[in-house]
């Protein structure tokens, strides 16, 4: 236990070297590839539950390192082990490792299967490192892998114009939430000198109010924007479904255990940093989102969009618990969530992949006959998500949240649309169920639907195990996981169970989630093929929730059309201002060069022409003389002589 | 009475001046060498006048140096004489004139 306790950078280290090799694997060493990815994971979730069961004895480390110096301070990064990190690590690692199996028998057809390993070994060692880093520096760095890994994976089959685009998108909406985290941090680092969390009393977690209430407050709405970004709330939820175009597992590891967890998990560890007007705004923007993306799913079509419509919200819930009701109450939701929400993702990779690639709810049904194993398990992980009484992990964790908007002072809003928020959540899932199992087949594919390999169903069983009994960690008869991430030790104590204000909640929020259930089963266990019922009733309300409350055109008519005319403003001035200015010098210099070219050519080139040719006729003048005739030579000879005598004769007195 | 030397000298600078005005005005190469011969034997005579009117007449330099020189004389002759014979075989002329390939 001492080891793990002194060496936690293991745990994200060997994904992150399986990731490494699996690179420089040729492509058609998949068994290697894969080998090695799922031994990496593997080997994180067992060093992952060492450190675990090393924070049970209460095991506690932080470590931090130099990175580099600039001028008289330095980066420092650092990892460290808590009780919130130790939980988070056994949950990602054990998602990753059920998802990575599953992926064997998903991902068996494609052609880039090891690159497939690589990145997913990128992503979960990015996040590894991200929950047990003791820096926000080193948090920050493996939150940019995160992005970097989703971005990979979500675009894996580029080939799909769809694809590359929702791959940027969620690439760039993200980057728009980082830009806050960016200035967060820096602010952070002006005030406190430090990023690291903890540090014997130094660290930036332990300081208190930083530099006033106001200050604080705006550090940590900017590193909430980082969380908006990741984990897809509100203003910039709009990524996340189109995700869905990555491969499923893909889908299952952002929903569930990596990418917008790590929203969450970011509020959860800068806790100490959130001031009360900091926790409003979260908790409002987290009801918010709980609502608005329920509804939306109620009017999707795609299997894999109203999953993801569905993350969307319980993300919300996760953020009205964090602000309402603290780390715990928000943790656990996750941790629950993320159990049941890969059930639910891997269960529809089961359907499409047993309906040959279909992804239309309308166009399945009757599956229930058909895929026993699958409809089992996905009907576990529904009623965990829909939150069944008392059985099912969503109801306990969903409960906590709910009881803590009940008791939050500031507001009764978030309580009420939490309420709205599980009954619409009871209802599309049970919308989506009875449409994809109920009923009979609407097509051809889904009567000769086949149940998926063991290697596929057997993490969905494990999954299905888990997203039951997870919730018995976290009742309020026995609050272990509560109590666990405080550092105590909790008791088994029904009474609580039955306290009065509790209960009202807990007996307000079963009607409701049973009355969405009854209800979506009535509509939608009855109704043919053909038009959705709903949509008969309200269409155009139906047509509002399609068009997911046309978020994503508001965008590309603002944001995007500002976007797109400043591009075609620098277009024009890099077009004609610059390359204007850059053409004169250039015209300049060949005009230059000419004028140059010109009095060389005339001035210098011309006298020297005019001398050779004045050397040339006076020497073709002189050739005459010598024209071959020796007479002639002789004549001259002889006037030269006679010239000479006369000289010598009258020049000489 | 013997003949003063300026009579020599005089005789040997007309036969040269007839020998020059032979040699550049004569278009005939055999002429051409005629005058060239004058021209020889006025300076001949003009070494034996020397020779006899010079202080030691008794010995016998002039008459030697002009034996030499007529020797030479017949040679420079014969050398001429087979040139004209070449050029006349190759041009089928003996036209001083038209000799004009002794130029660059």
């Amino acid at each position: 236990m001492e080891f793990i306790v002194k060496h936690i950078w293991l745990i994200p280290a060997a994904p992150l070297l399986a990731a490494g090799a699996g690179a420089l694997l040729p492509k058609r060493r998949r068994r290697s590839g894969a080998g090695l990815a799922v031994g990496a994971v593997g080997v994180s979730f067992l060093l992952s539950c060492a450190a675990f069961w090393a924070t049970l004895h209460g095991g506690r480390a932080t470590s931090h390192f130099r990175w580099f110096d600039f001028g008289a301070t330095s980066a420092q990064l650092g990892w460290m082990l808590d009780p919130l990190g130790a939980i988070m690590a056994v949950m990602v690692a054990l998602v990753s490792l059920l998802i990575f199996i599953y992926s064997l028998g998903y991902m068996a057809g494609d052609g880039n299967f090891t690159r497939f390993f690589c990145f997913m070994s990128l992503f979960a060692a990015a996040m590894l490192g991200m929950v047990l880093a003791n820096s926000l520096l080193l948090f920050f760095i493996c939150w940019e892998l995160v992005g970097l890994a989703s971005y990979l994976l979500i675009g894996f089959w580029f080939q799909k114009p769809a694809a590359a685009a929702a791959a940027r998108k969620a690439f760039i909406t993200t980057r728009i939430g980082d830009l806050g985290f960016l200035v967060g941090m820096l602010a952070l680092y002006s005030k406190t000198g430090t990023l690291l969390f903890y540090d014997g009393g130094g660290g930036c977690l332990e300081q208190g109010v930083i530099g006033g209430v106001a200050v604080s407050t705006a550090i940590a709405l900017l590193i909430f924007c980082g969380a908006i970004g990741k984990s897809g709330q509100l203003p910039l939820h709009v990524w996340l479904p189109d995700a869905m175009e990555g491969p499923t597992p893909v889908s299952a590891l952002i929903h569930a255990a990596t990418m917008v967890a790590a929203g969450v998990f970011l509020v959860a560890r800068v806790y100490p940093l959130m001031t009360p007007q900091a926790l409003q705004v979260v908790t409002w923007v987290g009801a918010l989102t709980a609502v608005f993306a329920a509804a939306i799913a109620v009017a999707q079509n795609d299997i894999k969009r109203i999953l993801a419509y569905s993350t969307v919200s319980q993300l919300g819930y996760m953020m009205m618990g964090l602000g309402a009701g603290g780390v715990a109450v928000g943790m656990f939701h996750l941790t629950t969530h993320a159990f049941f929400k890969a059930l639910l993702f891997l269960g529809a990779g089961s359907v499409i992949h047993g309906c040959h690639d279909e992804q239309d709810i309308r166009k399945m049904g009757g599956l229930r006959k058909r895929m026993p194993v699958t409809f089992a398990a996905y009907a576990a992980g529904m009623m965990a998500l829909c939150g069944v009484p008392l059985f099912f992990s969503g109801f306990w964790s969903k409960d906590a949240i709910l009881g803590a908007a009940d008791h939050w002072s500031a507001s009764r809003g978030p309580f009420y649309l939490g309420l709205f928020g599980a009954f619409l959540t009871a209802f599309y899932m049970t919308r989506q169920v009875c449409a994809v199992f109920f009923g009979k087949p609407a097509t051809g594919e889904a009567e000769r639907a086949r149940e998926s390999a063991p290697v596929m169903t057997a993490p969905l069983l494990i999954l299905a195990v888990l997203a039951v009994a997870a919730g018995f960690f976290g009742t309020p008869a026995w609050p272990w996981f509560q109590r666990y991430l405080e550092g105590g030790r909790a008791g088994f104590d029904l009474s609580r169970l039955l306290d009065g204000r509790a209960l009202t909640v807990m007996l307000l929020s079963t009607a409701l989630v049973a009355a969405g259930i009854t209800w979506g089963g009535w509509i939608y266990g009855r109704a043919g093929r053909g038009t959705d019922p709903f949509e008969k009733a309200r269409p155009a309300l139906f047509a509002c929730l399609r068009r997911k409350f046309f978020v994503d055109e508001f965008y590309a008519a603002t944001v995007v059309r500002l976007t797109a005319a400043f591009a075609m403003f620098c277009d024009w001035l890099d077009r004609v201002v610059l390359d204007g200015a850059v053409r004169a010098v250039s015209w300049l210099a060949v005009a230059l060069a000419r004028l140059n070219r010109s009095v060389d050519e005339s001035v210098v080139n011309g006298g020297f022409d005019a001398g050779t040719e004045a050397v040339r006729g006076s020497g073709a003048w002189v050739s005459r003389f010598q024209n071959g005739q020796a007479q002639r030579y002789l004549r001259v000879i002889g006037l030269a002589f006679c010239g000479l005598l006369i000289l010598l004769l009258w020049g000489s007195p | 009475m013997t003949t003063p030397l300026a009579h020599y000298l005089i005789l040997a600078a007309l036969l040269f001046g007839v020998g020059l005005a032979g040699a550049l005005a004569r278009r005939n190469a055999i002429l051409v060498l005629l005058g060239l011969e004058l021209m020889l034997n006025a300076a001949n005579l003009n070494f034996i006048a020397f020779w006899r009117f010079s202080s030691h007449p008794g010995e016998l330099t002039g008459l030697m140096f002009v034996l030499f020189s007529i020797a030479i004389g017949a040679a420079e002759a014969a050398i001429g004489l087979a040139l004209v014979i070449a050029i006349h075989r190759h041009r089928r002329t003996a036209q001083v004139d038209r000799f004009d390939s002794l130029k660059g």
